[in-house]
């Protein structure tokens, strides 16, 4: 099976079979854990061995779709729906790349629809060519003072974090999820977002410096901001 | 930047990299917070599934297991576990 290039197609149609080379891919599965062998039971029909990938990921695949829709009803739908999907089309998988990255394509997909459909969110197809306008960037250079997490609860800090990454769009923010949050390598989730490794590595960037500036206007030292083109 | 900030540049580059940041402090600044950006998402701990999320979705999945040992679709297992190999 080709692989699909146009993410947006593929909740609507059936998930795509992957072609990341096992030895480019990060490892967010802990030691002993063994994938292969489960998801080549459960295709043979062993429930629980499919029970036991969704144990496995169910924690990161919540996380990742809470991330991205900023929402707990919308994340607990993706959640099901990404995993009845992926019991549903086992078949198509052949297992050339992970199944945890095979998952988050999935899941993404049905994030991203449930956005759409929310229809606050000005969505722009993750495939599509975006201008990064780096050139035209107005950074704050400000030092931060000391250390966030001695300044604020965990609960203020968690909801600091979550607002700035929901200001994001979308394309840069799944993007800056599943490179910086959920930790998958570049090629990785190039391939669980149907981009190029470029574009990964642009929005990355984008994101990135989208966040720093976010976050700077709350933590910097106050008295000492100084605004710049660079 | 990225790559410099996720260490994945040769060794030449970074060298470059370095000695510039050290001179430059606008870039100091950038790269010294974009890197504490980082740090600071990195640091949140992942929160667990809340019980009831994870009952709906295990039911859910057994749901549609069931189903579709009803139609036949996926037996193999229970007949030859040992071979490893997908359905043709």
């Amino acid at each position: 099976m080709t692989p699909s290039r146009q993410p947006e197609e593929i909740a609507e149609v059936d998930p795509p079979e992957t072609t990341v080379a096992p030895e480019e891919a990060s490892e967010p599965t802990p030691a002993g854990f063994q994938e292969a062998p489960l998801v080549e039971a459960a295709r043979q029909g062993d429930a629980e061995a499919f029970s036991k990938l969704v144990k496995q990921y169910e924690r990161k695949i919540f996380r990742l779709a809470k991330n991205i829709t900023q929402n707990d009803e919308d994340a607990e739908d993706v959640l099901q729906e990404a995993f009845l999907k992926a019991y549903e089309h086992l078949d198509d998988f052949q297992g050339n790349s992970k199944f945890y990255t095979w998952i988050v394509r999935i899941a993404v997909n049905e994030s991203l629809m449930k956005l759409r459909k929310r229809k606050s969110d000005k969505t722009v197809p993750l495939d599509e060519p975006v201008e990064t306008g780096e050139e035209t960037v107005v950074r704050e250079i400000a030092v931060w003072e000391g250390n966030p997490e001695d300044q604020y609860s965990g609960e203020e800090l968690r909801g600091i974090l979550d607002s700035a990454v929901q200001a994001l769009k979308p394309v840069f923010r799944t993007v800056f999820i599943l490179r910086d949050i959920e930790e998958m390598s570049t090629e990785e989730t190039a391939e669980a977002l149907g981009i190029s490794v470029p574009a990964v590595k642009s929005r990355l960037l984008r994101a990135r410096l989208q966040l720093r500036e976010r976050l700077t206007r709350l933590f910097k030292r106050k008295g000492e901001d100084v605004f710049a083109y660079l | 930047m990225s790559e410099y900030l996720d260490d994945s540049v040769d060794t030449k580059l970074r060298a470059e990299l370095e000695l510039h940041v050290s001179q430059c402090p606008n870039c100091f600044v950038v790269v010294d917070t974009t890197k504490r950006t980082l740090q600071v998402y990195k640091g949140m701990e992942a929160q667990d599934v809340p019980a009831g999320v994870k009952g709906r979705l295990m039911a859910a999945i057994e749901k549609k297991i069931a189903a579709r040992r009803a139609r036949g679709c996926a037996p193999a297992a229970a007949q030859n576990p040992s071979t490893g190999q997908a359905p043709r």
